[in-house]
């Protein structure tokens, strides 16, 4: 089972998460720019953060055979912090940059006016980058906040075929599904969704332009729900393609919108039991990850 | 079983080459090669001109036009630096190094310049910026980079920042740790130019390497086979090349 976890905060996440992941399957991330718990209190906190999403987390990554992308954005919470907003300028430097394959996470978390703002005045930077959008819908009031979400992409310069809308519920699929947006469902432990419902969704709304997440973080999450997704799925009926298109291609074809997806995970240099983060595991080389025909670069005409 | 990749198998080409990336690894890399001399800016371009498929190529061409008509500071972001950012997409991830060194050279990029995109830099932009120092800089006025580039952990920049630049320009300790840390990540030493120059007649880096290679010891780890290669270096007493623009020659 190959798995592209859409979705998930690898800054957050430990070496034996990454190990246990590719153990699991996964191959590929996107880690989308979020808040980190503790607010920030000037946009150079971000750009550390950005360019530790463009740096350092990506080598982690290569070290575990896992390829990692990230969408730059500021964030719903922080859009509101008067300290936080400048950061909006600097962002047409992140989102030229290779590994960038979306703008995100936009979108509501309390529905003010500062929100608005930053919703639609990144939508549009999306736009004039030729990069899709991840759009958070809204822990509270969440069918409102989808419905203004919509709203506002209808408004935007993006077309809705490029923008997902992530952690969906029952009782916002049918509305997001009817959008023409691509339908994000995260699985949580305890919040957002869980397998079974996620089967059954899948079950009443089919499995095109679905995505399934982990949105793992420093919250109580698991990274590996992706995987126990998949294996629900197929102990439920659901055939492997059904599978494969849900938990790869499906992200494949919405992050390769952006025609700056490459797959091949890069080589990294040699390390042994020292001062990396490599400490005390065995020197032993990878098997090729993408051996099956897997594009390793998605131009939009190909996704 | 998972298994961390811990070899440099630079499976870094475009989609219809990845079956054979592996045999690529050589070429991947033109800006990295220590033992024999550094390619010139002539020789990427060559190398470029051969291997880029025509969209690339002519990418490239227009890029480096746009950044030799038009270099220095424009607006938010001048063009030749959204190029630099856009270099790995357009030519791909096994040319973007080569690529962005030529760019950087058409748009004349000092050590203000360089500086200045190395920080607004991703890892593979910073990595470039490294390896065009020896090109673009003549003094020492971009150690900071090489500096900055040594204190990470990620092997992809320290390889790049032991590169000719820092062989001409890295103080005697600087340089020791540097070739210190290439054994402690792994990095191979083939990667420390000059290595041979540098480390002939190095008492002192010939006990750190000792003393490194004890403290394995005592550990019950093996010791790199790149430690001795080195040590075996530190015994030469005649320095194989005396480079004339080598201006630390004792401990900082």
């Amino acid at each position: 089972m190959r798995i592209f976890d859409p979705h998930i905060h690898m800054t957050s996440r430990t070496t034996d998460d990454y190990e246990a992941m590719y153990a699991a399957g996964v191959r590929a991330v996107v880690e989308p720019s979020f808040w980190l718990g503790q607010p920030r209190t000037s946009p150079a906190s971000f750009r550390d953060y950005f360019d530790s999403l463009l740096g350092w987390e990506p080598f982690r990554a290569a070290q575990y055979g896992i390829a990692h992308h990230c969408t730059i954005a500021l964030n719903p919470k922080e859009a509101n912090d008067p300290r936080c907003t400048p950061v909006l300028d600097e962002l047409p430097r992140y989102l030229v940059k290779d590994n960038v394959v979306a703008v995100g996470e936009i979108g509501y978390d309390s529905m003010t006016p500062a929100e608005d703002t930053a919703l639609a005045a990144q939508l549009q930077l999306a736009a004039d980058h030729g990069l899709p959008a991840l759009v958070h819908t809204p822990h509270r009031d969440k069918l409102a906040g989808l419905r203004r979400t919509l709203d506002v992409v209808r408004e935007s310069a993006l077309p809705a075929d490029r923008v997902l809308v992530d952690h969906l519920n029952e009782t916002t699929v049918k509305e997001a599904r009817d959008s023409g947006c691509w339908l994000g469902f995260s699985v949580y432990p305890d919040t957002k969704m869980d397998e079974e419902r996620m089967i059954a969704i899948l079950r009443s709304h089919g499995t095109e332009q679905v995505l399934v997440n982990s949105a793992a973080d420093w919250g109580k999450s698991d990274p590996l729900k992706t995987r126990k997704v998949g294996d629900l799925m197929l102990a439920e009926g659901f055939d492997e393609d059904d599978v494969d298109q849900v938990l790869w291609r499906n992200p494949v074809a919405f992050y390769g919108l952006s025609g700056r997806l490459n797959l091949d995970v890069t080589g990294t240099e040699t390390t042994h039991e020292g001062n990396s983060i490599l400490r005390g595991v065995p020197r032993e080389p990878h098997e090729p990850l993408t051996g099956s025909g897997t594009p390793a670069r998605v131009t939009p005409a190909e996704a | 079983m998972s298994h961390p990749r811990t070899t440099p198998t630079a499976r870094t080409e475009s989609a219809q080459d990845a079956q054979g990336a592996r045999t690529h690894t050589g070429e991947s890399t033109p800006a990295t090669a220590s033992t024999s001399p550094p390619p010139s800016l002539t020789d990427l371009r060559d190398h470029l001109t051969t291997h880029l498929d025509p969209p690339a190529r002519t990418w490239l061409d227009h890029a480096l036009d746009e950044a030799a008509a038009h270099p220095g500071l424009h607006g938010p972001i001048s063009v030749w630096e959204l190029r630099l950012a856009e270099a790995g997409r357009r030519c791909g991830p096994a040319h973007a190094d080569a690529a962005r060194v030529l760019i950087l050279d058409a748009a004349r990029a000092g050590t203000d310049a360089l500086t200045r995109v190395y920080f607004q830099g991703t890892a593979d932009e910073r990595r470039a910026v490294l390896h065009a120092l020896p090109h673009l800089v003549s003094g020492p006025g971009a150690l900071p980079l090489i500096e900055d580039a040594l204190r990470t952990n990620d092997t992809r920049l320290l390889s790049a920042a032991v590169g000719p630049y820092a062989a001409r320009h890295l103080t005697a300790h600087a340089w020791r740790h540097a070739v210190l840390k290439c054994l402690f990540t792994g990095v191979p030493v083939d990667h420390v130019a000059d290595l041979p120059r540098r480390a002939a007649g190095d008492g002192e880096l010939a006990r750190m390497l000792a003393d490194y290679a004890a403290e394995r010891t005592a550990a019950g780890r093996s010791v790199p086979e790149d430690l001795y290669r080195v040590l075996d270096l530190t015994e030469s007493v005649t320095p194989a090349a005396p480079g004339t623009d080598h201006p630390h020659g004792k401990e900082s």
